[in-house]
């Protein structure tokens, strides 16, 4: 893949900032570039059908099919063979549950089904966020002002300092430590990350609202508990108590590190840009592309690896269309390559490998003072591709 | 949020159990799971299954619909809401239950016609087939039989319309209550009388039971007012139940109302009376408060039509004012009822967007 380097380094910060690539476009090309990206997804919309429907459903229905082998070898969690098996399993149905079914239904992105129990207002998930906070700060505030310094939430989570943009903090020395127990325990992060401390120190949240929501997650947490820790494991008998306490624990915690690992590859991987919000300031439809497109990068993989991140490996994607069915992700991405190859733009794009640990270099490289943006690759061309 | 069928009568002690067990699934319920071995298992919402699929005429057909939970019970004449994945996405629509209440198998039919620009119809005459699985909605309707029977009935019935009679027919014959009973019904030829072999086996059965079928592709139209005393003389003296397309129902309505009969003409209309030109209305512009979408809507046009038009995304379900999915509060502003003509508007009062235009500008938060 091609790459440019960025500015040289200058003492003056604003200088290592690297060129936008959103500055090079006039506003007519954003303009142009905005009716194209709206183009396709009002096509794949008007062809959504029984295929769409039959793809939703089967996961659902795996998932399902997946809890109950997985529950039953676990009430034999006393055996070696048992508990791994049943772990296994029921790892893989907590990340489908979390990643391909949950996060993309409570998009909307199944809403055009009509159907009421297939629903982003009725959809709840095993994970410690409630629907409502979750669908707010994700949803709204992070799919909205995505990498926006200062306004996307979900730059750093309000914890890290993951762009040198960030001032730095001696909190932030202890970050690469931090992160390990997010890892472990990413779903509770994330619910406690949805009460947006700033605005309640701020004082812009009213106390009833954060009231409400501490009572969301207390229900959230009871039940979870209730479910991983005492019914299944009393089902499992007194010898096998404690075996089925810790394989539902390892489950829960295969599950969080994954979902960290794909959320974090999503937009702090070197190649994805941030903005500030002088940038984006009067952004039009076009220019909000263009933002998603700098400010996510994708993870190349097997069809399964698409299917166990939720599709999510299609961040660039799912970004430009947080609305649209998950499976059409990987159709439409020659027409989005094919896009910012025409528009010299670029398409973020690495292994698993390569894009998390890009992400952890900067973790840690940030927990210290300074720091530059990393070079960002050039335009996508499509011969490089492969 | 999308419409969803109604809440099947459980036996208590099952929902008992199934409460007792959510801890097992939460956040899902217990149901979620039952369904993977019987989708007609679900205590959420009740759904039926499609028993046996009868041809009733070459664009009709009857649905024996086997219900997941013992059957509630309706009144003859009314209709059930019934929901169907067409094509992936979830339709609902009103049809009459053309079944008698007390079936012994527990099954309810109806009996759709085949309207070739629809969604749902294609899907239930053509190509639905036993064993599919459809959700049921509440049952509805004042189009009724009152208690006690009157002593003497008319039906005039039209097309489809012969549906909601069919059903109190049926109730009819079971109640032995068929002494004095006129039934006038028009279809274009005699292969398109829906229930053709049934009724006559019914006039044969009663002697009480007079049935005229008019064909109006050779006889010409069914005019009230210049045919009804020839076919029952005696109409005025009789309750009549009238369904079939507006221009008929329009004209019997009339016809009854000259001769100040109006109470004793019960009538079903399928179809709200909305569409066609702005009408009476002012019309005026529509606010969608959660999505920002503004919206020109002429006095003829529904809210929720003239919001889709402009690209808001709005719930629905039935489009024809019956099932309150497309209800949203109206911030401020005036709506006309389509069908009725009434205008109304207190902030808070919520609208179905299906059946109401805008009087003015409107605010509505959808």
């Amino acid at each position: 893949m091609a790459t440019t380097t960025a500015t040289p380094s200058t003492a003056d910060h604003a200088a290592h900032e690297p060129q936008s690539p959103l500055a090079r476009l006039t506003d007519e090309q954003i303009e142009e570039l905005g009716r194209e990206f709206a183009a396709i997804h009002d096509e794949v919309f008007a062809e959504l059908g029984d295929r769409d429907a039959r793809y939703i459903r089967s996961m659902i229905d795996l998932h399902r099919r997946l809890v109950v082998g997985a529950r039953v070898m676990l009430l034999f969690s006393r055996h070696r063979p048992a508990w791994i098996a049943g772990t296994a399993a029921l790892s893989l149905a907590k990340i489908l549950e979390n990643m391909e079914i949950g996060h993309n239904v409570m998009h909307g992105q199944w809403d055009w089904m009509n159907d009421p129990q297939i629903h982003s207002s009725t959809w709840d998930w095993d994970s410690a966020s409630t629907a409502e906070a979750w669908k707010h700060s994700h949803n709204f505030v992070h799919h909205t002002y995505t990498n926006i310094r200062g306004k996307d939430r979900d730059l750093g989570y309000e914890i890290m300092r993951i762009d040198p943009n960030q001032k730095w903090h001696p909190v932030y020395l202890a970050q690469p430590l931090y992160n390990l127990v997010l890892m472990a325990f990413f779903e509770w992060g994330v619910a406690f990350h949805d009460l947006d401390f700033e605005a309640i120190r701020r004082g812009e949240k009213p106390m009833s609202q954060v009231k409400k929501e501490l009572k969301g997650m207390g229900v959230k947490a009871r039940t979870q508990i209730v479910k991983d820790y005492l019914a299944f494991p009393a089902l499992s008998g007194r010898k096998g108590f404690k075996s089925t306490v810790k394989a539902n624990f390892t489950a829960n915690v295969i599950r969080n590190v994954w979902a960290h690992a794909i959320i974090f590859c999503g937009h702090f991987p070197d190649q994805t840009y941030t903005f500030s919000k002088e940038e984006t300031e009067d952004e039009t439809r076009g220019g909000f592309y263009v933002r998603q497109l700098l400010g996510a990068a994708n993870i190349e993989g097997s069809a399964l690896f698409h299917v166990l991140s939720g599709n999510l490996g299609y961040q660039v994607e799912h970004h430009l269309y947080p609305d649209m069915p998950s499976s059409r992700y990987s159709e439409i991405a020659p027409r989005v390559k094919a896009l910012c190859e025409r528009y010299e733009l670029p398409y973020n794009s690495g292994r698993l490998g390569k894009q998390w640990g890009s992400v952890m270099r900067t973790i840690a490289r940030l927990a210290f003072p300074g720091g530059h943006p990393r070079p960002k690759p050039g335009p996508y061309r499509s011969a490089d591709d492969d | 949020m999308a419409e969803t069928g109604a809440r099947p009568k459980v036996p208590a002690w099952r929902l008992r159990v199934l409460r007792g067990l959510r801890s097992f699934f939460t956040p899902l319920l217990p149901d979620d799971y039952l369904e993977l071995v019987n989708p007609l298992w679900s205590t959420q919402e009740l759904r039926g299954r499609v028993e046996r699929i009868e041809p009733e005429t070459g664009d009709a057909v009857t649905l024996h619909i086997k219900p997941g939970w013992e059957w509630t019970g309706h009144e003859p004449g009314q209709y059930l809401r019934i929901g169907v994945q067409v094509d992936g996405k979830h339709h609902w629509r009103a049809y009459s239950l053309t079944s008698d209440p007390g079936r012994p198998d527990g099954q309810i039919s109806i009996t759709p016609k085949l309207q070739e620009t629809g969604a749902v119809s294609p899907f239930l005459v053509r190509h639905a087939r036993p064993g599919a699985i459809v959700r049921l909605g509440g049952v509805e309707g004042t189009f009724t039989l009152p208690d006690p029977l009157p002593r003497r009935l008319l039906f005039v019935s039209a097309g489809s319309g012969i549906t909601p009679v069919m059903s109190m027919l049926r109730a009819l014959d079971r109640r032995r209550a068929m002494d004095d009973v006129v039934h006038v019904h028009s279809a274009r030829s005699a292969d398109d009388v829906i229930f053709g072999p049934r009724l006559r086996a019914l006039a044969e059965r009663h002697p009480g039971f007079t049935l005229h079928v008019r064909l109006t592709g050779e006889q010409g139209r069914f005019v009230a007012a210049e045919h009804l005393d020839a076919l029952c003389p005696d109409w005025r003296e009789r309750e009549t139940f009238a369904c079939g397309p507006a221009a008929l129902l329009d004209a019997l309505s009339d016809h009854w109302e000259a001769e100040g009969l109006t109470e004793r003409l019960h009538m079903e209309r399928f179809q709200p009376v909305i569409g066609g030109g702005a009408g009476d209305g002012a019309g005026g512009s529509v606010r969608f408060a959660r999505s920002g979408v503004e919206a020109d809507c002429d006095g003829g046009t529904p809210i929720l039509v003239a919001g889709e038009e402009a690209g808001a995304e709005l719930p629905f379900g039935c489009r024809m004012g019956i099932c309150h999915t497309c209800a949203g509060r109206l911030c401020s502003g005036q709506v006309r009822d389509l069908r009725t003509g009434e205008i109304s508007g207190r902030a808070g009062e919520t609208v179905r967007t299906c059946v109401n235009a805008a009087e003015g500008p409107v605010e509505i938060d959808l």
